[in-house]
């Protein structure tokens, strides 16, 4: 993408039909670190990767809890991130107070990508730049929805958005067809491979990632760090004395045979 | 509010009654919801955990307690979303005070104590009034039958009086033992005199280990 006459403002269209501004938004996303999800019928996972500015200072909070059945995953301005969760409290917080009932994960993805597309059709606005996993379950079972800064929304049984999300998409397209009867244990270990994938060769451990699940009787709440490190270590023990295509059953025995108090 | 033609509160009736020890909390509500001379309910709770060290017991109008506590809830699930952590009982003693007085030329009907542990673990009751006005102490009673409690209470606590000045801190020297029996008693008493006062009395106990729950059956007529 190269700069052109047609850039500056997001009120105006390209002779192409395109609105570059918007455009530009979405590339902020990929620069980003990266963050998967991951859906089953029951549960849905959120992982993703938590870079430091430094070796001083701490690490960026991607992962936001919403409501009890809610929680996003963000990818690009942190900032335009956290602005955006907390808009999404305050919805969930109203329908709670007025129905007295959890708002439906679809209605919120809409409202969001309502939000965002006010911001691209004002010419004294900017669009978000952040991108947002949604994970929730609701009356009609478990959701993973991507809201782009455009104001799309799309509903994932699994996605990866960030930098070298690719490599996560990859993986994740040659197993999604068995996630949905994939238990609570066999999906936090999938996310946690495709971050691996992401990383590209660097160390995965628990304080350079975020997990974070909700599920049937499970309210949104991130993992612990130790839990974490216990659920890596286990994965990195099966992943020496396997291949990488080893089919499902070993990976359950293994699942079995590490501690993990979940 | 002069017009009676679209008066818009009830009193549905009821007594509240909480006291604070060293190391716990007796928040207790009588179950009846009465409307003139009648009874619309002998199972109504009137009382709400706002958070984990803190509950209120309010007496009154039900419609507004109703609205009030969803007000509460609501404004506390915002404070965790932005600070990590439970509100403590004094903050939410602010925040209902606050709630009570934004709405000074409407209020809400509704007598309130809220009680739990404070900061330093130890027993904390705060009363209110309609609009907000509101005051710590080692005990409170509020309702139609705080006038037959209080003075009960007044004696049998064995805390510094409430009256005297300076305000000294009223927290009763009783065990949680003898204080949840006392409320019982009150609470036996108030039921003899007062119409609106009997059924069940929901007696909470909140300490270091958690908040417990007890009901207990009162004279019915």
């Amino acid at each position: 993408m190269f700069r052109n006459q047609y850039d500056t403002d997001v009120t105006t269209w390209s002779p192409a039909g395109r609105l570059f501004q918007v455009e530009y938004a979405m590339e902020a996303v990929k620069q980003g670190a990266a963050a998967v999800g991951l859906r089953s019928t029951s549960h849905v996972v959120l992982a993703t990767v938590n870079k430091a500015a430094s070796d001083l200072s701490s690490h960026q909070r991607k992962v936001f809890k919403i409501d009890d059945h809610i929680g996003v995953a963000i990818a690009g301005l942190t900032a335009d991130g956290r602005v955006l969760s907390r808009y999404l409290r305050n919805e969930c917080i109203n329908h709670a107070f007025v129905y007295e009932s959890p708002l439906p994960v679809s209605r919120l993805v809409v409202r969001l990508a309502d939000k965002a597309q006010v911001c691209t059709q004002r010419s004294w606005k900017r669009p978000f730049g952040v991108g947002l996993l949604v994970a929730g379950l609701d009356e009609t079972g478990a959701h993973l929805y991507y809201n782009c800064p455009s104001g799309n929304y799309f509903e994932y049984q699994a996605f990866a958005i960030g930098s070298r999300s690719q490599a996560a998409k990859t993986f994740l397209e040659r197993r999604f067809e068995s996630f949905n009867s994939y238990s609570r244990d066999e999906l936090i270990k999938d996310a946690l491979f495709a971050i691996k994938e992401t990383l590209q060769g660097e160390k995965l451990t628990s304080s350079i990632c975020t997990v974070a699940i909700v599920g049937s009787g499970e309210p949104f709440h991130m993992i612990d760090q130790k839990t974490l490190q216990e659920m890596i270590d286990a994965m990195e023990i099966k992943e020496d004395s396997a291949a990488d295509e080893a089919p499902m059953q070993d990976e359950d025995k293994s699942t079995e045979a590490a501690p993990m108090d979940i | 509010m002069a017009l009676s033609r679209n008066w818009m509160y009830e009193n549905n009736g009821g007594t509240c009654v909480a006291i604070a020890g060293s190391d716990y909390c007796v928040i207790a509500a009588d179950t009846r919801l009465s409307v003139g001379y009648s009874i619309y309910t002998r199972d109504y709770s009137k009382i709400c955990k706002l958070a984990d060290k803190c509950v209120m017991a309010s007496s009154g109008f039900q419609g507004d307690l109703k609205a009030l506590q969803k007000n509460l809830a609501a404004k506390h699930l915002i404070y965790q979303h932005q600070h990590s952590k439970q509100m403590s009982c004094p903050a939410m003693a602010q925040l209902l005070s606050n709630t009570l007085y934004y709405k000074r030329f409407f209020p809400y009907y509704t007598f309130n104590i809220l009680g739990g542990l404070d900061s330093d673990g130890k027993g904390c009751v705060y009363t209110y009034d309609a609009v907000g006005s509101y005051e710590r102490v080692g005990y409170s009673a509020q309702g139609s039958g705080a006038g037959l409690i209080i003075p009960v209470l007044d004696n049998q606590l064995k805390s510094p009086s409430p009256l005297l000045l300076p305000a000294k801190d009223a927290v009763t020297p009783l065990s949680e033992v003898e204080a949840v029996d006392l409320v019982k008693d009150v609470f036996a008493s108030a039921t003899e005199r007062d119409i609106y006062t009997g059924d069940k009395v929901e007696i909470v106990v909140i300490n270091a280990s958690g908040i417990r729950q007890e009901l207990m059956e009162l004279r019915k007529d």
